[in-house]
Formats: C-alpha cells, sequence, structure tokens
C-alpha cells in the first residue's frame, strides 16, 4: 500500500471561473444553496435548484464522472434513506403491491425528496470542494470568521492550523510508509488478521509517527517564532481576497435561485 | 575589524536552573559580511549559542547584541529576529505553508510587509537561491537541497544583515549540501550578507574567513581555517579530526614529499602538486 499517492481532498485544476471566484463567496453561496435546498417542499421545486447546480458545474468545467463519483462515499446513506423511506412511511394510495409490502404514492415522494435532497447537498459541497484549493478554503474561512474575533473566536489561530495540517499530512503520510516498510522488513504484519489484529498491528506504527509528529511541531514553532511569526496581529497577507464582477453576478444568480425556490412552493 | 553585526559577550546560559551549562563563558564577534563557522561535536553548545544570537534563548549571564540591538530587551526581538534570520538543521520542519511562494511571503507577512510589495521580494529571494522555477511546488516534492534553500529564501526575502545556519546541510545528501553551501558562499560574496555557519562537518568550516572551534559549551579555539588545521594534535582532544586533505598532506610529508603548510582543500593540494611536478 502507497500512502503517499494519496492526493489531498479533492480540487480539480482548471482555470473556471467557478474557480477563480473569491473563497468567500464562494463558501456563503454554498450556504445559500444548503438553504435553497431545505427550502424546497416540492420536486417542482428542486428543478431551479437541479438547473442551478447544473450551470455551475457546467461553468467550472469539471467533469461530471468527477461530480458522481463525489456521490460513492454516500451512496449507502442516499439508498438507505430512500429504502426506509419507501417502506416505512405511511400513504393513503396504494401503488404497487410487492407482496411483503405495499408501496403508497406518498410514500414513494418523500423517498424521492429526501434521496434527491441528499444528492444535492453532496454535489453542492463538493463543487466548493472541487473548485477551490484547501488552501484558498481556509483563507476564505479565516476571513468569514474573523469579525468573531469581537467574541474571542480565534479565527486567525484556527486557520493557521489548518493550513499547518495541509502542509504536513504529506510529510507525515511518507513518513509512516517509512516506518511501515521498516516494520514489515523486521517481520510486522500490517494486512492480514481480522480488524482487531490489524488495528493493533498499527500501535507500532502509530507510536513513532506520534513521536516524531511532536518533534515536528517543536521544530516548526521555533522556526516560525525565528521567521518572527507572532500571532495575526499586525500580519499582512501575500494573497488578497478581492470581490470582483464574476462574483456579484454569482450572488445575484443565487438571490434568483432563491425567489424561484420560494415562488414553487407557493404555486 | 569592520562594524560588529553579531556580538556575543561572556555569555552562558543553562536550560535548566541547576542543568550543567550548555553555553559557558562564550565570547565571538561576527563583523559585517564575514563567513564564520562554529564547528563542534554534538551536544558541544553551537546549536545552543545559535539559539541565543536571534533570541529563541535568552543568556543567563553576559550580552548578546544584533546590530547594536541586545536581545534581552522584549522590544527588540522582532527586529533582531528580521535581521538575524535562522535556518534549522530540518528542512522539513521548518516550512510552513503548501506552496514554496507562499512559504517565502510568510516571513513577510509576519513583519507587514505591504501586499503590493510582496511579489518582487519574493522573486528576488528566490532567484537569489536558484528556486525561482519552483515558486508554485509543494513543498513535500523537492529535495531536502532545494527544500533549504527555500528556507533560506524565506529568511533572504525579509532583508537580513546575517544569517545563522545551525546545521542546515547535516540532514542532506552530498549533492543538496554543495548545492546548500555554494547558495550560501555566493550570498556573502555579491550580497555581503553575513554568514554564522554552524556545522560539525570540517570541509564546510574549510571555506569560512574564520572557524571557532566549541567543545563542553565553550569556545576552545579560534582562527583562520589555515591556523586551526594545520595542527591535528590541536584538535584531537575535541574529537574533531583535521580535513581529509589536510591529513593527506601531512601523511605525503612524513613520507617526505615536500608539500607546503597549509593545505586545506582538493584545489590546493591538486596545485601543490602540480608545483613539485614541474
Amino acid at each position: 500500500m502507497a500512502l503517499s499517492n494519496i492526493t489531498l481532498g479533492q480540487y480539480y485544476p482548471t482555470d473556471s471561473a467557478v474557480h477563480k471566484m473569491d473563497p468567500r463567496v464562494k463558501i456563503l453561496l454554498l450556504i445559500a444553496l444548503i438553504v435553497a435546498i431545505f427550502l424546497a417542499q416540492s420536486l417542482l421545486a428542486f428543478l431551479p435548484v437541479a438547473a442551478y447546480l447544473l450551470l455551475a458545474i457546467r461553468l467550472s468545467r469539471v467533469p461530471v464522472r468527477m461530480m458522481i463519483k463525489s456521490l460513492k462515499p454516500l451512496r449507502l446513506i442516499i439508498i438507505l434513506t430512500f429504502l426506509l423511506n419507501v417502506f416505512f412511511l405511511q400513504g393513503e394510495t396504494p401503488l404497487v403491491d410487492l407482496g411483503f409490502a405495499v408501496i403508497k404514492k406518498e410514500a414513494l415522494l418523500t423517498a424521492v425528496h429526501y434521496s434527491l435532497r441528499l444528492v444535492l447537498l453532496v454535489l453542492g459541497s463538493s463543487l466548493l470542494t472541487l473548485t477551490t484549493p484547501p488552501i484558498a478554503l481556509t483563507d476564505g474561512l479565516e476571513r468569514l470568521l474573523s469579525p468573531l474575533r469581537v467574541i474571542r473566536f480565534p479565527a486567525h489561530e484556527m486557520a493557521m492550523m489548518m493550513s499547518i495540517a495541509l502542509r504536513f499530512i504529506p510529510t507525515l503520510l511518507e513518513e509512516a510508509d517509512k516506518i511501515m516498510k521498516a516494520q514489515t522488513a523486521r517481520g510486522a504484519d500490517f494486512e492480514s488478521g481480522n480488524l482487531i489484529a490489524r488495528a493493533k498491528a498499527m500501535v507500532p506504527l502509530l507510536v513513532p509517527l506520534f513521536v516524531s509528529a511532536f518533534r515536528r511541531a517543536g521544530d516548526l514553532a521555533m522556526a516560525m517564532e525565528a521567521r518572527c511569526y507572532h500571532g495575526g496581529e499586525g500580519r499582512t497577507r501575500l494573497r488578497v481576497l478581492k470581490c470582483e464582477k464574476r462574483d456579484y453576478i454569482a450572488c445575484a444568480v443565487t438571490a434568483l435561485l432563491i425567489a424561484a425556490v420560494v415562488l414553487a412552493g407557493l404555486l | 575589524m569592520a562594524e560588529p553585526i553579531i556580538s556575543v559577550e561572556h555569555v552562558s546560559f543553562a536550560y535548566e536552573e541547576d542543568a550543567p551549562l550548555a553555553v559557558s563563558d562564550v565570547s565571538l564577534t561576527v563583523e559585517r559580511g564575514g563567513f564564520h563557522a562554529i564547528l563542534g561535536q554534538n551536544g558541544s553548545g553551537k546549536s545552543t549559542l545559535a539559539k541565543l544570537i536571534n533570541g529563541l534563548y535568552l543568556p543567563g549571564k553576559g550580552r548578546v547584541t544584533v546590530c547594536g540591538l541586545d536581545t534581552q530587551e522584549d522590544k527588540n526581538t522582532w527586529e533582531i529576529r528580521r535581521r538575524a534570520g535562522m535556518v534549522f538543521q530540518n528542512p522539513d520542519n521548518q516550512l510552513v505553508t503548501t506552496v514554496v511562494r507562499e512559504d517565502v511571503a510568510f516571513g513577510l507577512e509576519n513583519i507587514g510587509v505591504p501586499t503590493e510589495e510582496m511579489p518582487a521580494r519574493i522573486e528576488k529571494a528566490l532567484a537569489d537561491v536558484g528556486m525561482l522555477a519552483f515558486a508554485e511546488r509543494a513543498p513535500h516534492t523537492l529535495s531536502g537541497g532545494q527544500k533549504q534553500r527555500v528556507a533560506i529564501a524565506g529568511v533572504l526575502a525579509m532583508q537580513p544583515e546575517a544569517i545563522i545556519f545551525d546545521e542546515s546541510t547535516a540532514m542532506l545528501d552530498p549533492r543538496g549540501r554543495t548545492e546548500v553551501l555554494e547558495a550560501v558562499k555566493r550570498l556573502n560574496r555579491e550580497q555581503g550578507i553575513t554568514v554564522l555557519w554552524i556545522t560539525h562537518f570540517m570541509e564546510e568550516a574549510v571555506a569560512c574567513g574564520r572557524v571557532h572551534v566549541m567543545h563542553d559549551g565553550r569556545i576552545v579555539l579560534s582562527g583562520t581555517p589555515r591556523e586551526i588545521f594545520q595542527d591535528a594534535e590541536k584538535l584531537r582532544p575535541y574529537r574533531l579530526d583535521t580535513p581529509p586533505m589536510a591529513r593527506l598532506a601531512q601523511r605525503l610529508r612524513a613520507a617526505g614529499m615536500p608539500l607546503r603548510e597549509g593545505i586545506l582543500t582538493v584545489e590546493e593540494m591538486a596545485k601543490e602538486v602540480e608545483r613539485l611536478c614541474k
């Protein structure tokens, strides 16, 4: 098993307008999209949401297969949601009689509604992570949360922690790989046995990894101090986030979406 | 001697109150534009001395000044760290961000350099260490020597007067070591950046202007590389060896070859042999 092959996050680089958008705006628009999805109380109201997402995916030039792949980790939950709702919800109008259960029309509608809602939620958030590098996401989150500093929320520190974590994940993976190989060479077995046996085999891997991670943390703290790091105060930034025309257009389109969803609910 | 950049006066330091002194009564001056080496075995206190110079540790006794600023005074801390940058040993543990150019920006962000000034300073610093082509790469895709050069660029962008290298080549392969040392020599020569080079590699100290040998927390020998390495006997008690070429010269002399004194590098040896052959 080559641990170093794992790519971080699922960023898919293209130079589309969606990629170039301000990460702050993208995060806020995702929240708006989630609100819209929950406001949509009928299948009809999902139409504008689906259209909006399709348009965004099209604009982002992320291949559709990447989007479908992003649904994979949650496929069980989506299928389960559908099945549970279909079989266990009460309804008036029987639709099909399967022998062991009767599927009601209302139950089927609700099942489709709930699973569709999940699919749209996952697609929406995947679009954000597919089009925004993790570091830009961190940056956007820091800026969005920075007003919370007045209530002592450590926005800068959290963002710094996240970006250091991102920086060190590949380094630690490499190291884990090395330790694993060293121990396999001395007869350790990571691959056979049941779950418990395998979990136990991980202990001699995790201990040295943790020890080294702490040493790295100490070194890094010293190196950061030596480079004049003293918290978020008085810091300037290399990357300045700027809202541009495309960001305003995206906001307007999203506002339209919410209006359409609300309207569809009234029909 | 030119104006001193780093000045250490009778400094002692212990990690804990009753612990033995890691650095004891050390005095040292590095002049502007100088290239000094501190040579010593593991545990000789050379790394501790490095950290005393840019205020990561504060001396228990004595005084450390950088460009006339006393490290003991809180208000000087950031100015001292900007003026005397530091490059550490482990190339993996001193890069902070996921992209090379952002890492070089890290120090600039900390000292509040305006955003408009940053790109030019980053590009210059990366170009100075020959890493401009790697500006958009992730640190974990670079070799050890390249990572160390990025770390140097990160310090360089802050426009320091001096850079302290705390065994910055110890974890590199021979190629990475040459790569880094060459870059540092060039910075010293072309930009007049003062260098304090801490190492346990004899060969590296040969190229320096002045060498200080540390042992048990003290500076036991100080002088030009020629003065220090000429006599193998003097170095033996400190478990240090003379550089290979000096040893070879000594053995050849003992075997009756009339080589001149003070040969330290391969080039010097080649020249001397050539001279004798004529």
